[in-house]
Protein backbone atom coordinates (compact mmCIF):
# COMPACT_ATOMS: atom_id res chain seq x y z
CA UNK A 1 0.00 0.00 0.00
CA UNK A 2 1.50 3.63 -1.21
CA UNK A 3 0.77 6.36 1.55
CA UNK A 4 2.03 9.62 -0.33
CA UNK A 5 2.38 12.84 1.88
CA UNK A 6 1.76 15.28 -0.29
CA UNK A 7 -1.50 13.62 -0.87
CA UNK A 8 -2.66 12.67 2.32
CA UNK A 9 -1.95 14.48 6.09
CA UNK A 10 0.69 12.85 8.74
CA UNK A 11 -2.09 12.56 10.79
CA UNK A 12 -3.73 10.54 8.40
CA UNK A 13 -0.73 8.56 7.23
CA UNK A 14 0.22 7.63 10.77
CA UNK A 15 -3.30 6.70 12.04
CA UNK A 16 -3.72 4.57 9.14
CA UNK A 17 -0.43 2.84 10.03
CA UNK A 18 -1.27 2.74 13.52
CA UNK A 19 -4.24 1.03 13.34
CA UNK A 20 -3.78 -2.35 11.25
CA UNK A 21 -6.62 -4.79 10.76
CA UNK A 22 -4.75 -7.56 12.42
CA UNK A 23 -6.24 -9.89 10.23
CA UNK A 24 -6.02 -8.66 6.85
CA UNK A 25 -2.88 -9.85 4.65
CA UNK A 26 -1.90 -5.82 4.03
CA UNK A 27 1.58 -6.20 5.93
CA UNK A 28 3.82 -4.08 3.35
CA UNK A 29 4.12 0.33 2.84
CA UNK A 30 5.44 2.96 1.44
CA UNK A 31 5.57 5.86 2.33
CA UNK A 32 6.13 8.91 -0.34
CA UNK A 33 7.33 12.68 -0.06
CA UNK A 34 8.45 12.90 3.46
CA UNK A 35 10.09 15.84 3.02
CA UNK A 36 11.38 15.93 6.55
CA UNK A 37 8.16 15.84 8.23
CA UNK A 38 8.65 14.91 11.85
CA UNK A 39 6.91 12.04 13.93
CA UNK A 40 6.14 9.98 10.85
CA UNK A 41 5.41 6.43 11.74
CA UNK A 42 6.00 7.18 15.57
CA UNK A 43 3.79 4.96 17.63
CA UNK A 44 3.16 1.89 15.75
CA UNK A 45 2.99 -1.48 17.28
CA UNK A 46 2.22 -4.21 14.47
CA UNK A 47 4.39 -6.84 12.55
CA UNK A 48 4.14 -4.69 9.40
CA UNK A 49 6.83 -3.32 7.24
CA UNK A 50 7.30 0.29 6.24
CA UNK A 51 9.88 1.84 3.87
CA UNK A 52 9.92 5.65 3.77
CA UNK A 53 11.68 7.14 0.50
CA UNK A 54 12.89 10.11 1.46
CA UNK A 55 14.54 12.61 3.78
CA UNK A 56 12.62 12.41 7.69
CA UNK A 57 12.42 15.08 10.55
CA UNK A 58 12.61 14.97 14.11
CA UNK A 59 11.21 11.21 15.80
CA UNK A 60 11.08 9.27 12.84
CA UNK A 61 9.90 5.92 14.10
CA UNK A 62 9.29 6.60 17.44
CA UNK A 63 8.10 4.31 20.18
CA UNK A 64 7.87 1.72 17.50
CA UNK A 65 7.03 -1.48 18.85
CA UNK A 66 7.02 -4.77 16.38
CA UNK A 67 7.21 -3.21 13.28
CA UNK A 68 10.28 -3.04 10.82
CA UNK A 69 11.26 0.55 9.54
CA UNK A 70 13.02 1.13 6.82
CA UNK A 71 14.26 5.24 5.56
CA UNK A 72 15.94 5.38 2.26
CA UNK A 73 17.15 8.87 2.98
CA UNK A 74 18.46 10.73 6.37
CA UNK A 75 16.55 11.09 9.38
CA UNK A 76 16.67 14.11 12.16
CA UNK A 77 16.56 14.41 15.96
CA UNK A 78 15.99 11.72 18.17
CA UNK A 79 14.84 8.69 15.18
CA UNK A 80 13.69 5.43 17.16
CA UNK A 81 13.46 7.21 20.08
CA UNK A 82 12.12 4.91 23.00
CA UNK A 83 11.64 2.17 20.27
CA UNK A 84 10.22 -1.01 22.61
CA UNK A 85 11.15 -3.84 19.92
CA UNK A 86 11.25 -3.90 16.01
CA UNK A 87 14.16 -2.82 13.42
CA UNK A 88 14.52 0.94 12.19
CA UNK A 89 17.08 1.09 9.52
CA UNK A 90 18.06 4.03 8.15
CA UNK A 91 19.92 4.02 4.54
CA UNK A 92 21.53 7.49 5.47
CA UNK A 93 22.71 9.43 8.24
CA UNK A 94 21.25 10.32 11.42
CA UNK A 95 20.96 13.83 13.95
CA UNK A 96 21.38 13.47 17.31
CA UNK A 97 19.80 11.54 20.03
CA UNK A 98 19.39 8.20 17.94
CA UNK A 99 17.85 5.71 19.42
CA UNK A 100 17.65 7.42 22.64
CA UNK A 101 15.91 6.25 25.60
CA UNK A 102 15.21 3.07 23.59
CA UNK A 103 14.07 -0.46 25.77
CA UNK A 104 14.44 -3.10 23.05
CA UNK A 105 14.48 -3.72 18.83
CA UNK A 106 17.78 -2.83 16.29
CA UNK A 107 18.26 0.21 15.29
CA UNK A 108 20.64 0.34 12.01
CA UNK A 109 22.25 3.35 10.64
CA UNK A 110 24.53 2.75 7.64
CA UNK A 111 25.93 6.66 7.31
CA UNK A 112 26.76 8.80 10.36
CA UNK A 113 24.91 9.93 13.40
CA UNK A 114 25.32 13.66 14.85
CA UNK A 115 25.82 13.71 18.87
CA UNK A 116 24.30 11.95 21.54
CA UNK A 117 23.55 8.50 19.46
CA UNK A 118 21.60 6.01 22.31
CA UNK A 119 21.76 8.51 25.15
CA UNK A 120 20.37 7.15 27.95
CA UNK A 121 19.60 3.97 25.75
CA UNK A 122 17.70 0.79 27.92
CA UNK A 123 18.04 -2.27 25.93
CA UNK A 124 17.97 -1.50 22.22
CA UNK A 125 20.73 -2.73 20.14
CA UNK A 126 22.22 0.15 17.77
CA UNK A 127 24.77 -0.63 14.89
CA UNK A 128 25.79 2.63 13.40
CA UNK A 129 28.12 2.11 9.93
CA UNK A 130 29.86 5.11 10.48
CA UNK A 131 31.16 7.18 12.93
CA UNK A 132 29.29 8.63 15.96
CA UNK A 133 29.29 12.41 17.20
CA UNK A 134 30.08 13.51 20.98
CA UNK A 135 28.40 12.09 24.32
CA UNK A 136 27.26 8.90 22.43
CA UNK A 137 26.26 6.68 25.56
CA UNK A 138 25.80 8.99 27.98
CA UNK A 139 23.88 7.32 30.63
CA UNK A 140 23.56 4.18 28.98
CA UNK A 141 22.03 1.89 31.07
CA UNK A 142 21.54 -1.76 29.02
CA UNK A 143 21.43 -2.92 25.73
CA UNK A 144 24.80 -2.35 22.80
CA UNK A 145 25.74 0.80 20.81
CA UNK A 146 27.86 -0.62 17.75
CA UNK A 147 30.14 1.89 16.04
CA UNK A 148 32.09 1.00 13.20
CA UNK A 149 33.62 4.00 12.47
CA UNK A 150 35.02 6.79 14.97
CA UNK A 151 33.58 8.62 18.20
CA UNK A 152 33.23 12.10 19.45
CA UNK A 153 34.25 13.48 22.90
CA UNK A 154 33.36 12.32 25.96
CA UNK A 155 31.77 8.53 24.78
CA UNK A 156 30.24 6.77 27.40
CA UNK A 157 29.70 9.26 29.81
CA UNK A 158 28.28 8.17 33.27
CA UNK A 159 26.78 4.79 31.33
CA UNK A 160 25.74 2.14 33.59
CA UNK A 161 25.78 -1.67 32.47
CA UNK A 162 25.38 -1.02 28.75
CA UNK A 163 28.04 -2.45 25.82
CA UNK A 164 30.16 -0.04 23.84
CA UNK A 165 31.53 -1.57 20.60
CA UNK A 166 33.87 0.30 18.32
CA UNK A 167 36.43 -0.64 15.49
CA UNK A 168 37.80 3.12 14.60
CA UNK A 169 38.94 6.09 17.00
CA UNK A 170 37.97 7.43 20.34
CA UNK A 171 38.17 10.91 20.56
CA UNK A 172 37.78 10.94 24.32
CA UNK A 173 35.81 8.61 27.02
CA UNK A 174 33.73 10.49 29.12
CA UNK A 175 33.69 9.99 33.17
CA UNK A 176 33.37 6.53 34.29
CA UNK A 177 33.95 4.94 30.80
CA UNK A 178 36.62 2.42 30.36
CA UNK A 179 37.74 -0.31 27.80
CA UNK A 180 37.19 -3.67 29.12
CA UNK A 181 38.34 -7.02 28.24
CA UNK A 182 36.01 -8.89 25.25
CA UNK A 183 35.27 -12.31 26.78
CA UNK A 184 33.54 -15.14 24.44
CA UNK A 185 30.02 -13.80 25.39
CA UNK A 186 30.86 -10.59 24.45
CA UNK A 187 32.20 -11.93 20.88
CA UNK A 188 29.22 -13.41 20.41
CA UNK A 189 26.47 -10.67 21.44
CA UNK A 190 28.77 -8.36 18.96
CA UNK A 191 29.13 -11.05 16.00
CA UNK A 192 25.50 -10.96 16.05
CA UNK A 193 24.68 -8.11 15.84
CA UNK A 194 27.30 -7.12 12.92
CA UNK A 195 25.23 -10.37 11.81
CA UNK A 196 21.89 -8.62 11.71
CA UNK A 197 23.19 -5.19 10.33
CA UNK A 198 25.18 -7.20 7.29
CA UNK A 199 28.78 -6.91 8.54
CA UNK A 200 31.51 -9.12 7.88
CA UNK A 201 31.95 -11.18 10.76
CA UNK A 202 35.45 -11.46 10.67
CA UNK A 203 35.55 -7.83 11.87
CA UNK A 204 35.14 -8.73 15.01
CA UNK A 205 38.89 -8.97 15.66
CA UNK A 206 38.80 -5.05 15.11
CA UNK A 207 36.42 -4.22 17.81
CA UNK A 208 37.13 -2.55 21.25
CA UNK A 209 34.72 -3.15 24.00
CA UNK A 210 34.08 -0.33 26.01
CA UNK A 211 31.75 -0.31 29.49
CA UNK A 212 31.15 1.52 32.89
CA UNK A 213 34.13 1.12 35.45
CA UNK A 214 31.23 1.17 38.08
CA UNK A 215 33.22 3.94 40.55
CA UNK A 216 30.16 6.47 40.20
CA UNK A 217 27.90 3.40 41.53
CA UNK A 218 28.69 4.73 45.07
CA UNK A 219 29.83 7.72 46.95
CA UNK A 220 33.35 7.62 47.39
CA UNK A 221 34.27 8.56 50.73
CA UNK A 222 37.38 10.17 49.86
CA UNK A 223 35.72 13.52 48.11
CA UNK A 224 34.05 13.95 51.41
CA UNK A 225 36.18 16.74 51.90
CA UNK A 226 34.87 18.25 49.18
CA UNK A 227 31.29 18.78 50.20
CA UNK B 1 13.40 27.85 19.68
CA UNK B 2 13.20 29.71 16.26
CA UNK B 3 14.39 28.95 13.32
CA UNK B 4 17.16 29.81 10.84
CA UNK B 5 17.90 29.95 7.26
CA UNK B 6 20.22 30.66 4.76
CA UNK B 7 20.73 30.12 0.76
CA UNK B 8 23.68 30.96 -1.03
CA UNK B 9 23.21 30.32 -5.08
CA UNK B 10 26.46 28.81 -6.86
CA UNK B 11 24.42 28.73 -10.37
CA UNK B 12 23.12 32.48 -11.40
CA UNK B 13 20.28 30.98 -13.25
CA UNK B 14 18.91 30.65 -9.70
CA UNK B 15 18.80 34.51 -8.96
CA UNK B 16 15.87 35.44 -10.05
CA UNK B 17 14.18 32.67 -8.20
CA UNK B 18 15.70 33.44 -4.48
CA UNK B 19 12.84 35.12 -2.86
CA UNK B 20 10.56 32.35 -3.98
CA UNK B 21 12.93 29.68 -2.31
CA UNK B 22 13.60 31.67 0.73
CA UNK B 23 9.62 32.32 1.14
CA UNK B 24 9.55 28.90 1.66
CA UNK B 25 12.13 27.89 3.55
CA UNK B 26 11.04 30.61 5.87
CA UNK B 27 7.03 29.49 5.35
CA UNK B 28 8.18 25.96 6.97
CA UNK B 29 10.04 27.27 9.45
CA UNK B 30 7.32 29.51 10.77
CA UNK B 31 6.66 26.64 13.68
CA UNK B 32 9.52 26.92 14.99
CA UNK B 33 8.97 30.70 15.57
CA UNK B 34 5.58 32.19 15.57
CA UNK B 35 6.28 35.71 17.26
CA UNK B 36 8.44 37.73 14.40
CA UNK B 37 10.45 37.35 11.52
CA UNK B 38 12.63 38.84 9.09
CA UNK B 39 15.37 38.12 6.34
CA UNK B 40 18.66 39.69 4.37
CA UNK B 41 18.60 39.45 0.84
CA UNK B 42 22.55 40.05 -0.81
CA UNK B 43 21.83 41.34 -4.37
CA UNK B 44 24.38 42.56 -7.05
CA UNK B 45 26.25 45.61 -5.68
CA UNK B 46 25.82 48.86 -6.63
CA UNK B 47 29.31 50.85 -6.88
CA UNK B 48 29.62 53.76 -4.80
CA UNK B 49 25.52 53.77 -3.86
CA UNK B 50 24.66 52.82 -0.66
CA UNK B 51 20.92 50.88 0.27
CA UNK B 52 20.12 51.98 3.57
CA UNK B 53 16.99 49.50 4.88
CA UNK B 54 14.92 51.22 7.37
CA UNK B 55 11.26 50.79 9.38
CA UNK B 56 9.15 53.65 8.93
CA UNK B 57 6.57 54.27 12.11
CA UNK B 58 4.10 56.54 9.07
CA UNK B 59 2.64 55.73 5.90
CA UNK B 60 3.61 58.55 4.92
CA UNK B 61 6.50 57.61 2.15
CA UNK B 62 5.87 60.91 0.38
CA UNK B 63 6.32 63.36 2.93
CA UNK B 64 9.26 61.75 4.69
CA UNK B 65 10.92 61.44 1.27
CA UNK B 66 10.44 65.11 0.37
CA UNK B 67 11.94 65.99 3.74
CA UNK B 68 14.87 63.55 2.97
CA UNK B 69 15.66 64.86 -0.42
CA UNK B 70 15.91 68.30 1.03
CA UNK B 71 18.78 67.22 2.98
CA UNK B 72 20.50 64.41 0.85
CA UNK B 73 20.84 64.59 -3.15
CA UNK B 74 19.88 62.02 -5.75
CA UNK B 75 17.71 60.09 -3.20
CA UNK B 76 15.69 57.33 -4.54
CA UNK B 77 13.32 55.83 -1.85
CA UNK B 78 11.33 52.39 -2.34
CA UNK B 79 8.47 51.65 -0.27
CA UNK B 80 7.73 47.94 0.71
CA UNK B 81 5.14 47.19 3.85
CA UNK B 82 6.48 49.62 6.42
CA UNK B 83 9.89 49.12 5.29
CA UNK B 84 11.68 51.56 2.78
CA UNK B 85 15.25 51.39 1.00
CA UNK B 86 16.43 54.18 0.83
CA UNK B 87 19.26 54.74 -2.20
CA UNK B 88 22.17 57.61 -2.00
CA UNK B 89 25.76 58.10 -2.78
CA UNK B 90 25.62 59.81 0.58
CA UNK B 91 28.12 57.53 2.88
CA UNK B 92 26.80 55.86 5.54
CA UNK B 93 28.47 58.16 8.49
CA UNK B 94 27.01 61.23 7.11
CA UNK B 95 23.49 59.67 6.25
CA UNK B 96 23.23 57.71 9.63
CA UNK B 97 23.34 61.42 11.22
CA UNK B 98 20.98 62.12 9.56
CA UNK B 99 19.01 59.62 10.21
CA UNK B 100 18.97 60.10 13.63
CA UNK B 101 16.72 63.61 13.10
CA UNK B 102 13.99 61.72 11.61
CA UNK B 103 12.16 59.92 14.94
CA UNK B 104 9.79 58.16 12.61
CA UNK B 105 12.58 55.97 11.62
CA UNK B 106 14.84 53.63 12.63
CA UNK B 107 17.57 51.74 10.43
CA UNK B 108 18.18 48.03 10.12
CA UNK B 109 20.94 47.86 7.53
CA UNK B 110 22.64 49.31 5.55
CA UNK B 111 25.54 48.53 2.67
CA UNK B 112 26.18 48.26 -1.22
CA UNK B 113 24.20 45.50 -1.80
CA UNK B 114 22.10 44.44 1.24
CA UNK B 115 18.57 44.93 2.04
CA UNK B 116 16.99 43.99 5.34
CA UNK B 117 13.28 43.55 6.33
CA UNK B 118 11.84 42.55 9.43
CA UNK B 119 8.54 42.81 11.65
CA UNK B 120 6.44 41.42 14.13
CA UNK B 121 3.93 38.61 13.27
CA UNK B 122 3.91 35.27 12.24
CA UNK B 123 6.63 34.36 8.91
CA UNK B 124 3.64 33.56 6.93
CA UNK B 125 2.51 37.03 7.07
CA UNK B 126 5.52 38.78 7.30
CA UNK B 127 6.93 37.29 4.00
CA UNK B 128 3.66 38.17 2.09
CA UNK B 129 3.56 41.65 3.65
CA UNK B 130 7.09 42.45 2.20
CA UNK B 131 6.26 40.28 -1.18
CA UNK B 132 9.29 38.29 -0.62
CA UNK B 133 9.07 35.73 -3.32
CA UNK B 134 9.86 38.64 -6.13
CA UNK B 135 13.05 39.14 -4.51
CA UNK B 136 15.97 38.25 -6.38
CA UNK B 137 19.84 38.13 -5.52
CA UNK B 138 22.57 35.84 -5.34
CA UNK B 139 22.56 34.84 -1.10
CA UNK B 140 19.71 35.42 1.43
CA UNK B 141 19.31 34.69 5.53
CA UNK B 142 15.89 34.50 7.27
CA UNK B 143 14.67 33.65 10.76
CA UNK B 144 11.34 32.89 12.63
CA UNK B 145 11.43 34.20 15.67
CA UNK B 146 10.51 32.42 18.82
CA UNK B 147 11.07 34.90 21.65
CA UNK B 148 12.96 34.11 25.07
CA UNK B 149 15.05 37.11 26.99
CA UNK B 150 14.02 40.16 24.87
CA UNK B 151 10.85 41.79 23.95
CA UNK B 152 8.78 41.23 20.92
CA UNK B 153 9.60 43.87 18.74
CA UNK B 154 11.06 44.79 15.46
CA UNK B 155 13.82 46.04 17.21
CA UNK B 156 14.36 42.36 18.87
CA UNK B 157 13.45 40.66 15.22
CA UNK B 158 16.35 38.90 13.54
CA UNK B 159 18.36 39.30 11.49
CA UNK B 160 21.21 42.01 12.94
CA UNK B 161 22.91 44.07 11.34
CA UNK B 162 25.67 46.19 12.51
CA UNK B 163 28.22 46.72 9.76
CA UNK B 164 27.99 47.50 6.52
CA UNK B 165 26.59 44.55 4.17
CA UNK B 166 26.77 42.54 7.18
CA UNK B 167 23.87 40.27 8.58
CA UNK B 168 23.39 37.82 11.50
CA UNK B 169 20.79 35.70 12.44
CA UNK B 170 21.03 33.41 15.75
CA UNK B 171 19.20 30.27 17.35
CA UNK B 172 19.71 29.82 21.19
CA UNK B 173 21.06 32.04 23.58
CA UNK B 174 23.67 34.14 24.67
CA UNK B 175 24.44 34.70 28.69
CA UNK B 176 27.43 36.55 29.01
CA UNK B 177 26.12 39.41 26.66
CA UNK B 178 25.32 42.11 28.63
CA UNK B 179 29.38 42.73 29.66
CA UNK B 180 30.69 41.96 26.05
CA UNK B 181 27.35 44.58 25.06
CA UNK B 182 29.56 47.50 27.37
CA UNK B 183 33.06 46.50 25.82
CA UNK B 184 32.01 46.46 22.13
CA UNK B 185 30.24 49.92 22.92
CA UNK B 186 33.68 51.14 24.17
CA UNK B 187 35.29 50.33 20.92
CA UNK B 188 32.69 52.58 19.60
CA UNK B 189 30.70 49.96 17.74
CA UNK B 190 27.05 50.72 18.10
CA UNK B 191 24.07 48.12 19.87
CA UNK B 192 20.90 49.98 19.97
CA UNK B 193 18.31 47.11 21.63
CA UNK B 194 19.11 44.75 24.53
CA UNK B 195 18.93 42.26 22.49
CA UNK B 196 21.82 38.90 22.82
CA UNK B 197 22.17 38.28 19.27
CA UNK B 198 22.73 42.08 18.45
CA UNK B 199 26.06 41.76 20.59
CA UNK B 200 26.92 38.77 18.48
CA UNK B 201 26.85 40.72 15.59
CA UNK B 202 28.51 43.87 16.93
CA UNK B 203 31.57 41.05 18.03
CA UNK B 204 31.11 40.07 13.96
CA UNK B 205 31.41 44.06 12.98
CA UNK B 206 34.20 44.46 15.40
CA UNK B 207 36.33 41.39 14.07
CA UNK B 208 35.84 42.23 10.76
CA UNK B 209 36.88 45.79 11.32
CA UNK B 210 40.11 44.89 12.30
CA UNK B 211 40.78 42.99 9.56
CA UNK B 212 40.13 39.41 10.32
CA UNK B 213 38.35 37.44 8.10
CA UNK B 214 34.90 36.00 9.00
CA UNK B 215 36.26 32.64 9.52
CA UNK B 216 38.37 33.86 12.01
CA UNK B 217 36.19 36.26 13.47
CA UNK B 218 33.70 33.07 14.21
CA UNK B 219 36.44 31.37 15.52
CA UNK B 220 37.26 33.08 18.04
CA UNK B 221 33.89 33.93 18.74
CA UNK B 222 33.81 30.69 20.46
CA UNK B 223 36.07 31.70 23.16
CA UNK B 224 34.62 34.53 23.60
CA UNK B 225 30.66 34.11 23.07
CA UNK B 226 29.15 31.97 26.39
CA UNK B 227 25.51 30.28 25.46
CA UNK B 228 24.58 28.23 23.48
CA UNK B 229 24.17 29.14 19.58
CA UNK B 230 23.77 28.56 15.94
CA UNK B 231 24.64 31.16 13.74
CA UNK B 232 24.67 32.12 10.17
CA UNK B 233 26.37 35.06 9.07
CA UNK B 234 26.33 36.72 5.94
CA UNK B 235 28.35 39.28 4.28
CA UNK B 236 28.26 40.58 0.47
CA UNK B 237 30.86 37.67 -0.53
CA UNK B 238 28.62 35.12 1.25
CA UNK B 239 27.50 33.33 4.49
CA UNK B 240 29.14 31.30 6.81
CA UNK B 241 27.68 29.16 9.65
CA UNK B 242 28.66 27.97 13.24
CA UNK B 243 27.56 25.97 16.19
CA UNK B 244 28.73 25.90 19.48
CA UNK B 245 30.46 23.34 20.85
CA UNK B 246 27.58 21.73 22.80
CA UNK B 247 25.78 21.82 19.07
CA UNK B 248 22.41 21.50 21.05
CA UNK B 249 20.78 24.18 18.27
CA UNK B 250 19.60 22.07 15.42
CA UNK B 251 21.52 23.04 11.73
CA UNK B 252 21.37 21.21 8.61
CA UNK B 253 23.44 21.58 5.41
CA UNK B 254 21.91 20.54 1.53
CA UNK B 255 24.77 21.64 -0.80
CA UNK B 256 24.20 20.83 -4.85
CA UNK B 257 26.11 22.24 -7.72
CA UNK B 258 23.86 24.80 -8.40
CA UNK B 259 23.19 25.89 -4.17
CA UNK B 260 23.73 25.71 -0.54
CA UNK B 261 21.43 25.78 1.38
CA UNK B 262 20.78 26.29 5.58
CA UNK B 263 18.25 25.40 7.75
CA UNK B 264 17.53 24.10 11.41
CA UNK B 265 15.23 21.71 9.62
CA UNK B 266 15.14 19.46 6.47
CA UNK B 267 11.81 19.87 5.64
CA UNK B 268 12.70 23.86 5.07
CA UNK B 269 14.40 22.56 2.11
CA UNK B 270 12.39 19.96 0.89
CA UNK B 271 10.86 22.36 -1.93
CA UNK B 272 14.26 23.45 -3.46
CA UNK B 273 15.18 21.77 -6.73
CA UNK B 274 17.09 18.36 -7.11
CA UNK B 275 17.62 18.60 -2.95
CA UNK B 276 17.22 14.86 -2.55
CA UNK B 277 20.26 14.34 -4.67
CA UNK B 278 21.84 16.99 -2.52
CA UNK B 279 24.80 16.54 -0.39
CA UNK B 280 23.13 16.78 2.97
CA UNK B 281 25.18 16.74 6.74
CA UNK B 282 25.16 18.62 10.23
CA UNK B 283 27.70 21.08 10.74
CA UNK B 284 29.83 19.60 13.58
CA UNK B 285 30.12 21.69 16.73
CA UNK B 286 33.10 24.55 17.13
CA UNK B 287 33.60 24.21 13.16
CA UNK B 288 33.13 26.95 11.14
CA UNK B 289 31.54 26.52 7.40
CA UNK B 290 31.56 28.93 4.88
CA UNK B 291 30.55 29.59 1.09
CA UNK B 292 31.57 32.51 -0.94
CA UNK B 293 32.98 34.28 -4.20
Amino acid sequence: MNLNLKKESLRKVNETLQSIDRKSNKKIFKISNPDGNHAICAGLKDEIEVTIDGHTGYYCAGMNINANIIVNGNVGTGVAENMMSGTVHVKGNASQSAGATAHGGTLIIDGDTSSRCGISMKGIDIIVKGSVGHMSAFMAQSGNLVICGDAGDALGDSIYEANIFIKGKVKSLGADCEEKKMNKKDQNILRSLLKKASINESEIKNFKMYGSARKLYNFNIDNVSEY
Amino acid sequence: MCGIVGIYLKNKKYNSQLGKFLTGMMNSMATRGPDSAGFAIYSSEKKKKYKYSVCSNTDQVKEISKKLSKQVKDIKVKSISDHLIIETAMKPKKFIEILKNHDELSLVGYGSCIEIFKQVGNPKDVVKNFSLEKFSGSHAIGHTRMATESAITTDGSHPYSTGEDECLVHNGSLSNHNNLRRSLQKKGIEIKSMNDTEVAAGYISNGLSDKKSLKETLLDGLKDLDGFYTFISGTKNGMAIVRDEIACKPAVVAETKDYVAIASEFQAMAHLPNVNSAKIFEPEPGKVYSWGK
